[in-house]
């Protein structure tokens, strides 16, 4: 018998990072933005690194981005692990310094290229809606 | 510059157990003989200890990572110091030894004994998934960026690394290929070393693609062993059996952000090694020119080619250039690197195995791969993750 794919595994999920990690099930990816110099703050942080604001909170975002960089992984980590596969980190169109680590889909492995936009989609795991990127069409 | 402490401090002895792809001794075993060898090597006494430092402290897990830590060791060899340490939140795997440099130039201690103890290749024929970052269930801190998208190995994330660096810099396969023929030819003079038969350029080629650009002979070689070093206040040093090897500048400045996946620009091709660099550089009057020997980081060999230009060896982009054919780096060569095969060959002790080859060369007991030219300056340089560190030490 084949072994079936691992599942993936999760985040803890607490009051700072809930909305990042939840916010695939409305369909949007939420980062942190301050409320009083509009700055995004990623990874979730109740704090502005730039005005020192506690005023901060999750707001959605467009979901576009462009692909950092990526590897292509080949080793199998642990059974059943579907390879290859994309790793990449993805930095969103509303500020390159944010960063999101992800699985680049829908595309070839080998068609890849750091720069190419992409667009997020969500996949369900548990309570957690993964962020995943695809190539943006067309 | 004489008032930076570091200056205080020398290198006044080292010990290695057998490091190897299957032990024969448990790990308290392996940490004992490096540790006994060290203290011993220094001309000094355990109860001449009176400090203890360690990387990255006791994990008490099956990972083999790090088996051993700080009050264990202390207890075993019934040490009775005024000052310890152990833990992974420094900057880099030197982190121990500056540590330890930090409590002798405050004056807390005279000789400390450092040390770091591995045992992953034998946890990793226990347990095929035995993974130093993830035991399962669900992932917390920096780690849970990562976790969902099947990334828990260091492997995948430096590749992340690598892939941009070559963007970045045109570094080439033939470029990494030659470190990693370098570390190997070195290793092949070095009976310490796990992996010693020579390796070619179709060799690098032909070996197993982990995670592009990444390939199985990029990647270190977990290993069990241990390396221990005692660091001496410079006047306690005089009287001790060796040389002295004076720690001359050391290099921990994190400027970068912390996390494995924010850093951006520049650093997310070179990790922190520009920062680290630019704080031993401004300790020292010393030039990278004066440097004769670099143990340059090579958990995988992508970080040793950033170290060339993060080091000023040469500029960024030239590394393909510097190291050609790889003479310039070999044993003959005008820089020599990596004298005693790197985490490539010898076995991954995580930087401190390349601090004893440091010492070994320095003190001149390099056997077969010694050195031949005059040895006095000698740098060794740390990375992985967003973190490195960097230190050099000269012979007086
Ligand atoms: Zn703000």
């Amino acid at each position: 018998m084949e072994p079936t794919a691992p599942p993936r595994p999760l985040p803890a999920l607490n009051d700072d990072n809930q909305a990042f990690w939840t916010g695939g099930s409305e369909g949007k990816l939420m980062i942190d933005r301050c409320g009083d110099c509009r700055a995004y703050v990623h990874p979730p942080t109740p704090f502005c690194p730039a005005c020192e604001s506690r005023n901060v909170a999750a707001e959605a975002v467009s979901g576009r981005g462009r692909i950092t960089t990526f590897t292509i992984n080949h080793k199998q980590w642990m059974p059943g692990l579907p390879v290859p596969y994309v790793l990449a980190l993805v930095e969103i169109d509303e500020d390159p310094t944010v960063r999101i680590p992800t699985n680049i889909v829908g595309i070839a492995p080998e068609k890849v290229a750091i720069d190419m936009p992409v667009e997020v989609l969500f996949e369900q795991v548990e309570e957690v809606f993964v962020p995943l990127f695809r190539p943006v069409e067309g | 510059m004489a008032h930076y402490g570091e200056k205080k401090v020398a290198v006044t002895g080292v010990g290695m157990s057998d490091i190897s792809r299957n032990a024969t001794k448990t790990p308290m075993a392996l940490t004992i003989d490096a540790c006994m060898q060290a203290i011993e090597d220094a001309g000094l006494k355990r109860s001449d200890i009176d400090g203890l430092s360690s990387y990255p402290g006791a994990d008490n897990n099956a990972s083999g990572f790090s088996p051993i830590g700080a009050p264990q060791l202390q207890d075993a060899l019934r040490l009775k110091v005024n000052w310890f340490s152990g833990g992974g939140e420094v900057p880099g795997q030197l982190g121990a030894v500056f540590n330890a440099i930090g409590a002798i130039a405050a004056g807390y201690c005279r000789h400390v004994l450092v040390f770091r103890t591995v045992y992953e290749a034998s946890a990793r024929k226990m347990s095929k998934q035995a993974n130093a970052l993830f035991d399962g269930g669900r992932a917390h801190g920096q780690l849970m960026n990562f976790a969902p998208y099947w990334a828990m190995t260091a492997s995948v994330q430096q590749a992340l690394y690598f892939q941009r660096f070559a963007h970045d810099y045109g570094l080439k396969p033939e470029t990494t290929g030659r470190i990693a023929i370098n570390n190997r030819r070195n290793a092949s003079l070095n009976p310490a070393a796990i992996y010693r038969k020579p390796i070619t350029l179709d060799d690098y080629f032909a070996s197993e693609i982990i995670a592009t650009p990444l390939r199985l002979f990029d990647c270190d070689v977990p290993c069990d062993g241990s390396v221990a070093v005692v660091l001496s206040h410079i006047d306690a040093a005089r009287d001790c059996r060796n040389p002295i090897l004076r720690v001359e500048a050391v290099g921990s400045a994190q400027k970068v952000r912390y996390s494995w996946d924010q850093i951006s620009g520049e650093a997310l091709a070179r990790q922190a090694t520009i920062s680290s660099s630019a704080m031993m550089w401004e300790r020292t009057d010393l030039k990278p020119s004066d440097v004769d020997i670099a143990q340059l980081y090579d958990g995988f060999t992508y970080h040793t080619a950033a170290w060339l230009s993060s080091a000023g060896f040469c500029k960024p982009g030239e590394e393909n250039d510097f190291v050609g054919d790889g003479s310039r780096i070999a044993l003959e060569g005008d820089l020599p690197i990596n004298t005693g095969g790197g985490q490539l060959s010898l076995g991954r002790m995580h930087a401190y195995g390349q601090l004893h080859e440091a010492a070994t060369q320095l003190w001149r007991r390099g056997g077969d791969r010694q050195v031949q030219k005059d040895l006095t300056v000698s740098i060794n340089t740390t990375a992985g993750g967003p973190l490195s560190g960097c230190m050099m030490l000269v012979r007086e």
